[in-house]
This record gives structure tokens, C-alpha cells and sequence, in this order.
């Protein structure tokens, strides 16, 4: 699939915009080297960074929780998972450098809050039944989200988010599974996972599908304009496919009956059935509750960027290292050791054989 | 399975079987406790990639830990499963090498231990492969295969780290330094080791030594480092005698079971 225009003669900004626009219209992706606009480039750098940054920080919660895993089993599945967060990082970063920005400029930004995480992650995973309400609830968040974006415009994007999604489905049945085994455990258990939905839900609802976006999302008759106006924007695009509003809709009829099945109560009394609708009510997520929800410039705001500005510096001389040796070495590697010389071989061995000879007890010194 | 003469009574089998048990249970320690280290890298590494393989390593070693556990539950016949061992064990009755317990310390000197363990793993899972009953040899082919990407990591990083920079040459010469007295007791025969050789069930690592030297001085050299010739060598984690940073590691790992009695997860 290419966008470039038939011709010989340099094409106009009239002329390119008009294919990038019938590209759009006939569904067909954008690709790298095809022209875009520069506000679809900016739009979608800005997308694309951010949901690669969230997964970065995304891996933190999680993460405090891997030593502690109650179980053997649990810990594969956790590490697994977090490892999965940090590969989806890696596809987003390298579909963003295909917009022309690299890497280690998208970490910086990040790091120097210039660009952010979803502030989903800028609350505390309190007890082990988080990482199940994390994987059931904000990934269950996600995949709702982004489902749609496997057909967004830009192709880079759109591949990425394929194989993302399968393996966010993946995360949302091991969440469930999770808290389905906390519900069928002993009370005390039980408690810890309504406890976690109590607080995962909100940060779930609200953060995950971003502000409100239209009035009957909740928000008022300007911030709808503008919301409805992004958005707008964005679906022209292609780049988004639903509002914000919508999708969050969609999120909320899927847990209900998920949650009842648990047994645990989704902590916003507002929800119930609505025949006419034919969809849940519930509380709208309106600016003032999005924006309690933010948790922006809070203690875990705060340690989420320090946590990974910290892993960041202090791994700063390995990637000198391994920048340096590159350019020494190429992708080959050092020349290999001269050929076998049994000397040589049993020279190289002498230091830990000189070991066997001083074996003692436990941390003795010779 | 073999025993040695035909009036062999049933409980010469049963102390056998025990003996493999505690050895099983050591080398399922080990993996335990070195994936259980290792978990802390994740969200605190150099790159993204190093995210990636740290935790790719982790699980492979809680995966040998998991099927070797529930093996050696077997093998005493108290059936105890994978979790039991793991998480309502004191931690004086862990039987890990002290090399798998130390704090991860820099990058380098986790380069350094898991270049000295999975250099060794390798080396004894290719053993048990050849020289244990059929569940075990297929465990350890398995095994050896993913251990083997793990030597592969460790032997790459000490190449780029020994020549990378003065900074990196300095620190992974310290990470070797800080590692190698623990390295000889993963090679340690005693009661144990002889019995399950005696009896056929697994192969001892003693006689793997020089090999292991051989391989792991090739890599260092060629890292432009030295082979460090400590002059102590420690030794205690097969008897359970274990470092004082190994308690707090257990009461981590073991909090939320603990805190939970009777739960199932």
C-alpha cells in the first residue's frame, strides 16, 4: 500500500493532502514513507508515545508484587505478564520511530515529564488482589479501548496493536482467573479483592478511556465542544474509531455481569440496567471526577517517573558499554580467542582451580 | 532406578529416593532463589530488552524450580507440592549455594553470577539428561536447552561490559571478584551427591569442575578480564546455613501466603 501520488512532477500540498485524505476514506493505512499531514504526524507521535510510555510504567504495580507472589504458579503468570507490558513498550516505541522520533528522545521526554504515562498508573497497588483487579480491570479497560485501534489509519500502529490486544485478552482471563480464585478462597481473601476493585475501579472507568468527550458522557456544553472536537479529529483521521464516552460505555456493560459472576460490588451505586438504553447506567465520569481521579503530582505520580528515571540513569553506563562495543566490534563480536592451546586452556582455568584447594566450611578464609 | 542386590529390602529404595529428594531439592533451591533474585531487575533494567530477558530468565528458572520441587516431593514420598516447599519452609531449611541468594548488587555483578551459574547448569542438566531415570533426563534436555540461551546472555554482557568502556571493564572485573568464591560450592559432593551416584538417579557435578573452568576462563579472557583466584571460598546453603541477607528475601517471598492461612491461590 502506498500514498504516494502518480506523476513526475513535484505534487502540491493540495495534491498530497487529497490522496493522504482519499487513503483515509478508502480505509487503506498510512504507511512511513507516505506524506501525512504534519497535525496527523504530531497526533499520532502523541499517541503512540504515550500508550508506550504507559506500558512502561505500567509495569510498576505489577511489578512491586513479583517477589511476593503467593504462589509459584502466580509468579510465572506476573512475570510473564510484566514481561509482555515491557514487549508492547518495544513494538509502540518502534512504531513511534517510524513517525521519525526515536527511542531514547521519547524516554528523555518522558523522564523530563515533557511527556506522560496514563495516569491510571499513578495509583498504588496496595495488596497482591491489585494485580488481579489491575490485569481484570485496567487491562479489561484496554483491550476495549484498543480493539478499535487494530484498524486505526497508521499501519505501523495498527500491526502493533494486533498483537498487543491478543495478549491483553490474555492478561484480562488471568486477572479474572485471579480474583475468581481470591472469591472462592477463604473470607479474608474475598475482602482483599473487593478491597481492590473499590480502588482499581474509578482509575479503570475514568482514566482509561480519557475525559469525557461528549454531554451525555458528563461533561459540560464547552469541554463537550472541545472533547467532541478531538475527537472529531482523530475519527476524521482514522485514528480513533469511538468516543470516549463510548467506549467507557462498552466497558461498563462488560463488567457488570463479570463482576456478579465474582460476586464483588463495583463500588459506584449509580449502576444499574437501563431497558431503554439498553445499556448500564452509571455515574458519568464528568471533569471533576476525572480530574480526582487524576491523581496528578501525588506521591505515586512522583514515584512511578522517579522509578524509572532512577532504572534509567543507573543503567547508563551499561548502555555506554554496549554502545561503545558495538562500535568497536560491530555485530560481530570480539575475533575469536587464538586457536585451542592446551597451555593456554589450563592457564585460563587457574584461578578457580586454585579454589578446590582451600575448600573449608561455610565462609571460611583460608 | 536400580538397586544393588536382589534381597534389596524396600526401605534401602526408600533412602535412595531420599537422598535424591534432597538433591533434587537443592538444585530446585537454587533456581528458586536465583529467579526470586532476579525478579527485582524487572522495571529497574538498563534497556527494555534487558526488562525482557531478565524476566525471559526469571521465569525459566522458576519454571526448573517448579517441576523439580514437586519432584522432589515425590521422591520422599511426602508428596509436598512446589508451593509447600516454597512458601512454609523456614528459611534454615532452604538448601540453595549461597551464590544464587546474594543481592543482585550492579548489572555487573549480575552478569558475573549468572555467568557462573548458568555455565554450570548448563554442564549438569546435559548431565542429568544422559544419566537420570526418564522424568528427570527429559527435565534436564529441557532444561539444558533453556539454560543455554542464559549462558548465552551472560557470556555476551561480559564480552560488552569488559569491552565496553573503563567504567564497565572496571565493574564486571568487581562483579567477578564479588562472585567467584561462592561459584565452587555449586560443585560441592558429599553424603548426598554420592548416594544418588551410587544409586544411579543423577550424576554428581564435582567432575564437571574442570570443565565449567575451562569454558567460563575462555569467556573472561576474551572479555579482556581476569580470572579472579580468591583466596576464601564459601560454602554452608546445602546444610542450610545461608547469608543474613537470605532472611528477609524468604520473608518476602513468603508474606502474603503466610498472611493468608488456608487460602488457595
Amino acid at each position: 500500500m502506498s500514498a504516494r501520488p502518480t506523476g513526475t512532477t513535484p505534487a502540491s500540498q493540495d495534491e498530497l493532502l487529497a490522496h493522504f485524505d482519499g487513503l483515509i476514506a478508502a480505509g487503506e493505512t498510512v504507511e512511513p514513507r507516505d506524506w501525512m499531514p504534519d497535525g496527523y504526524r504530531r497526533m499520532m507521535i502523541r499517541q503512540v508515545a504515550q500508550h508506550a510510555h504507559s506500558e512502561i510504567i505500567g509495569m510498576q504495580p505489577e511489578g512491586a508484587w513479583l517477589t511476593r507472589a503467593p504462589s509459584l504458579y502466580r509468579k510465572s503468570v506476573l512475570i510473564a505478564k510484566v514481561q509482555d507490558e515491557a514487549g508492547h513498550g518495544m513494538y509502540l516505541y518502534s512504531a513511534a520511530e517510524t513517525l521519525g522520533v526515536d527511542r531514547a528522545a521519547l524516554l528523555d521526554a518522558l523522564h523530563q515529564g515533557q511527556q506522560r504515562a496514563s495516569a491510571t498508573f499513578n495509583h498504588p497497588a496496595l495488596t497482591w488482589a491489585d494485580t488481579g483487579a489491575i490485569a481484570w480491570l485496567t487491562d479489561g479497560a484496554a483491550v476495549i479501548n484498543q480493539a478499535p485501534l487494530c484498524r486505526t489509519s497508521y499501519g505501523p500502529y495498527a500491526r502493533a496493536m494486533r498483537r498487543v490486544c491478543q495478549e491483553e485478552a490474555f492478561h484480562v482471563r488471568q486477572g479474572y482467573d485471579l480474583m475468581r480464585t481470591l472469591c472462592e478462597g477463604t473470607p479474608e481473601q474475598k475482602a482483599m479483592a473487593q478491597d481492590a476493585v473499590d480502588r482499581w475501579w474509578l482509575p479503570a472507568v475514568a482514566l482509561m478511556f480519557g475525559p469525557p468527550d461528549t454531554e451525555a458522557g458528563g461533561a459540560d456544553a464547552r469541554a463537550a465542544a472541545l472533547g467532541a472536537a478531538v475527537s472529531r479529529r482523530a475519527m476524521a483521521w482514522g485514528i480513533k474509531r469511538h468516543t470516549n464516552d463510548e467506549l467507557r460505555q462498552r466497558f461498563v456493560d462488560s463488567c457488570v455481569p463479570q463482576a456478579e459472576r465474582l460476586g464483588l460490588v463495583l463500588p459506584d451505586p449509580a449502576i444499574r440496567w437501563n431497558e431503554e438504553r439498553g445499556h448500564h447506567d452509571f455515574t458519568p465520569v464528568d471533569w471533576d471526577l476525572y480530574r480526582a481521579a487524576l491523581g496528578e503530582d501525588t506521591h505515586w505520580s512522583r514515584q512511578r517517573l522517579a522509578h524509572r528515571r532512577a532504572a534509567h540513569e543507573d543503567g547508563a553506563w551499561v548502555r555506554e558499554a554496549s554502545a561503545a562495543y558495538a562500535a568497536r566490534f560491530g555485530a560481530d563480536g570480539p575475533p575469536p580467542p587464538p586457536a585451542p592451546d592446551p597451555e593456554t586452556a589450563s592457564k585460563a582455568g587457574a584461578g578457580p582451580a586454585a579454589v578446590e584447594d582451600v575448600r573449608g566450611g561455610a565462609g571460611e578464609r583460608a | 532406578m536400580t538397586t544393588s542386590t536382589d534381597q534389596a529390602p524396600a526401605d534401602e529404595a526408600a533412602r535412595a529416593d531420599a537422598h535424591l529428594a534432597v538433591h533434587l531439592l537443592r538444585l530446585g533451591d537454587d533456581a528458586l532463589v536465583l529467579g526470586q533474585r532476579l525478579c527485582r531487575w524487572i522495571t529497574r533494567a538498563p534497556t527494555i530488552e534487558e526488562d525482557m530477558a531478565l524476566s525471559n530468565i526469571a521465569l525459566d528458572l522458576i519454571g526448573h524450580a517448579r517441576t523439580l520441587l514437586a519432584l522432589s516431593g515425590e521422591a520422599d514420598g511426602t508428596g509436598r507440592t512446589e508451593d509447600e516447599f516454597a512458601f512454609t519452609r523456614s528459611d534454615r531449611e532452604f538448601t540453595n549455594a549461597l551464590l544464587t541468594e546474594l543481592p543482585c548488587g550492579d548489572f555487573a555483578v549480575t552478569v558475573a553470577r549468572q555467568l557462573v551459574y548458568a555455565h554450570y547448569a548448563v554442564l549438569y542438566y546435559e548431565a542429568l539428561a544422559d544419566r537420570a531415570d526418564l522424568r528427570l533426563a527429559a527435565f534436564g534436555e529441557r532444561a539444558a536447552k533453556e539454560v543455554a540461551f542464559h549462558r548465552t546472555h551472560a557470556d555476551n554482557w561480559a564480552l560488552r561490559l569488559g569491552l565496553g568502556t573503563p567504567e564497565s571493564a572496571r565493574r564486571m572485573q568487581r562483579g567477578l571478584e564479588q562472585v567467584w568464591p561462592y561459584a565452587a560450592e555449586l560443585f560441592d559432593e558429599d553424603e548426598v551427591t554420592r548416594h544418588v551416584v551410587a544409586a544411579g538417579t543423577a550424576p554428581s557435578p564435582a567432575p564437571l569442575h574442570p570443565v565449567w573452568q575451562r569454558r567460563v576462563g575462555e569467556v573472561v579472557t576474551r572479555a579482556g578480564l581476569t580470572v579472579p583466584t580468591p583466596r576464601w571460598r564459601a560454602g554452608g546453603g546445602r546444610a542450610g546455613l545461608h547469608t543474613e541477607e537470605f532472611g528477609p528475601l524468604i520473608a518476602d517471598m513468603q508474606s502474603v501466603h503466610r498472611q493468608f492461612p488456608g487460602g488457595r491461590w
